[in-house]
């Protein structure tokens, strides 16, 4: 995957079907786990792994590799599925997520998956965790780049402001944050529960490149991606405005499934809807 | 017995940055990260001779920890330093998920613990930080007790694969060793033998534990002396063998009580030999500002505690 031609959006869609299918069988199998913000990243995901990032499944240590962290580790279905596409791990074991022994943890563990960048799970921290990676690439003269998603929940957390304080003072511009902007975390709406708002406005505070963008449209996100990967002397931040749930219709825009295993039947009528 | 001058030489903090400074110029993987204390930590002088090595990140400890974890997670030799207070408390979250949980080889180095620092008072002062430390799985701990033990332990923990927590402090600290000197990771230093007691200590309560010997001696009391470094693992066989040949043991420490090396060595008698023993340390309290001296006096960490405490075990041994 270090070099491969720009792929079709047509096929960055196909896949993102595929991983969102996946999603929703492996959260099945498991009975526990958090569909909706696995939903709402697909494309941004998709969009790095498949796009983006300079990486290689054959050579998952690669010195001067992309790399990517999920602050919001909840949402692990989401990377293991894309992770699998790419050939890093066995999709025929997807739906041992959560079980004992299975390397699907139910955050991203990297005793694992080795090929993980970070132990995620405990919201807040991934951004710092990725700054010091960047840091060490650009002392070591690597173009790697650091990508981490952050939850809109997640970044209630006052360590991210710490972070983003530091990424801008300190000029990591090889480092992009993309909150994944669902607008709904576990007790409920964001806006209801510590709103973020005006949330583009705090990120350029910090002296941020700040982008906005529809999250689900994969030439927005191609363009969000390349525009980070151009901009010097400071970081980017890509706000990514997203649907909790999206592309199940009952799980759209609903609380509910934030941490909500869907039933059989649920399953069965989502993976209809994503047929 | 051996005689120790115990003249009064730099403190640990000392020791950690004259090792840094070596450390940087054999290794150009070492990095530095602070949080605005570099004077204090004695960082100030890897930063001034490797500035582009040197990451000042603010007063923002558990973001320091973090990105010190992804730098160590990226093949640097990563130190993070602080109080050993911020460090430890507003890290600890940091140190469990970054760098203990995934086993990142993570440096950290906390100065000014214990009590000792002297005027700024309690909030400053890390009477909990061995406790945090040890409850880390994977995370080896060193508590060196003067400057050349901390520059030998500094040097050596930077090549050690796993992350650990090296503590120091402020105040002078009393010359015991000379540069040159081993501390394996797991070991201990018998520094006075004895076969009526056993006294282990780490920190600035060797010294203060020699001269408890010392008197003891005076008073036909054999007192062993032995420096604890290495808190994590604990040098389990020295333990064992002070509780087969002196059947007691005080325990002297610059810490809380609860959850520091005391706690550590009855668990470990209590699963082998168990073995009467007393406790000098922080009682479940906060100390106050005051010069070190009188905060020591006042708090019970002098030899005349060591002392009182040798006394006490044994007359519980007869």
């Amino acid at each position: 995957m270090t070099s491969v031609e720009t792929p079709s959006f047509t096929e960055l869609e196909a896949i993102a079907k595929r991983v969102r299918r996946d999603i929703i069988e492996m959260i099945t199998a498991a009975k526990s786990g958090h569909p909706g913000g696995s939903l709402s990243a697909v494309e941004l995901l998709v969009g790095l792994y498949f796009d983006q990032m300079k990486h290689d499944p054959q050579n998952p240590k690669w010195a001067d590799r992309d790399r990517f962290i999920l602050g919001k580790g909840h949402a692990a279905p989401v990377l293991y599925s894309v992770m699998a596409e790419c050939g890093y791990l066995p999709k025929d074991q997807l739906n041992t997520l959560r079980q004992m022994g299975s390397i699907y943890q139910g955050h991203p563990d990297v005793r694992f998956i080795p090929a993980l960048e970070a132990s995620t799970g405990s919201l807040g921290e991934g951004l710092s965790v990725g700054l010091g990676m960047a840091i060490a690439a650009k002392m070591n003269g690597s173009p790697s780049r650091v990508y981490v998603m952050l939850g809109d929940g997640e970044i209630q957390e006052g360590q991210i402001w710490e972070s983003a304080m530091f990424g801008s003072f300190h000029k990591v511009d090889n480092i992009v944050a993309i909150v994944d902007y669902n607008k709904i975390q576990l007790d409920g709406w964001v806006k209801d529960i510590m709103d973020l708002e005006p949330l583009g406005d705090k990120w350029r505070a910090f002296g941020w490149h700040t982008l906005t963008i529809d999250g689900h449209n994969p030439s927005a996100v191609r363009a969000a991606y390349s525009e980070a990967a151009h901009t010097k002397g400071k970081p980017t931040a890509i706000i990514a405005h997203t649907i909790k749930g999206k592309g199940v219709s009952f799980m759209e825009n609903n609380p509910k499934y934030h941490g909500t295993a869907p039933s059989a039947d649920e399953c069965k009528k989502a993976l209809a809807e994503l047929a | 017995m051996a005689k120790y001058e115990l003249k009064l030489g730099p403190a640990t903090r000392e020791g950690f940055g004259r090792a840094l400074v070596a450390l940087g110029r054999e290794n150009d993987q070492v990095v530095v990260l602070d949080a605005d204390l570099s004077k204090s930590t004695f960082t100030h002088l890897f930063a001034k001779e490797f500035p582009d090595r040197f990451i000042e990140c603010g007063i923002a400890e558990a973001n320091m920890v973090a990105i010190g974890s992804g730098l160590a997670a990226s093949g640097k030799i990563a130190f993070v330093a602080s109080f050993s207070a911020f460090v430890m408390n507003k890290g600890f979250e940091q140190l469990r998920v970054t760098a203990a949980y995934p086993n990142v080889p993570l440096k950290v180095v906390g100065t000014h613990s214990g009590i000792s620092i002297g005027e700024d008072g309690p909030s400053q002062m890390s009477i909990e930080d061995l406790a945090l430390a040890t409850a880390l799985p994977g995370f080896i701990v060193m508590a060196p007790a003067d400057d050349s033990s901390m520059f030998e332990i500094v040097k050596a923990m930077a090549y050690h694969p796993a992350p650990c927590f090296i503590r120091a402090g402020r105040a002078k600290a009393s010359h015991i060793y000379n540069d040159g000197d081993k501390f394996p990771v797991g070991g201990s230093k018998t520094l006075v033998e004895g076969h009526d007691l056993t006294i282990m200590a780490y920190g600035l309560m060797v010294a203060e534990s020699i001269r408890a010997a010392e008197a003891l001696a005076e008073e036909g009391i054999s007192a062993r002396v032995i420096d604890m470094y290495s808190i994590k693992p604990l040098d389990v066989e020295a333990v064992h063998k002070a509780v087969a040949e002196t059947g007691a043991i005080v325990v002297a420490e610059e810490h809380l009580v609860d959850g520091g090396l005391g706690v550590k060595i009855a668990q470990t008698v209590a699963s082998a030999t168990p073995c009467i023993m007393e406790f000098v340390g922080v009682q479940n309290c906060y100390a106050e500002s005051g010069t070190p001296e009188s905060i020591l006096d006042k708090y019970g960490l002098l030899s005349r505690d060591v002392i009182n405490a040798a006394k006490k075990v044994l007359a519980r041994k007869k």
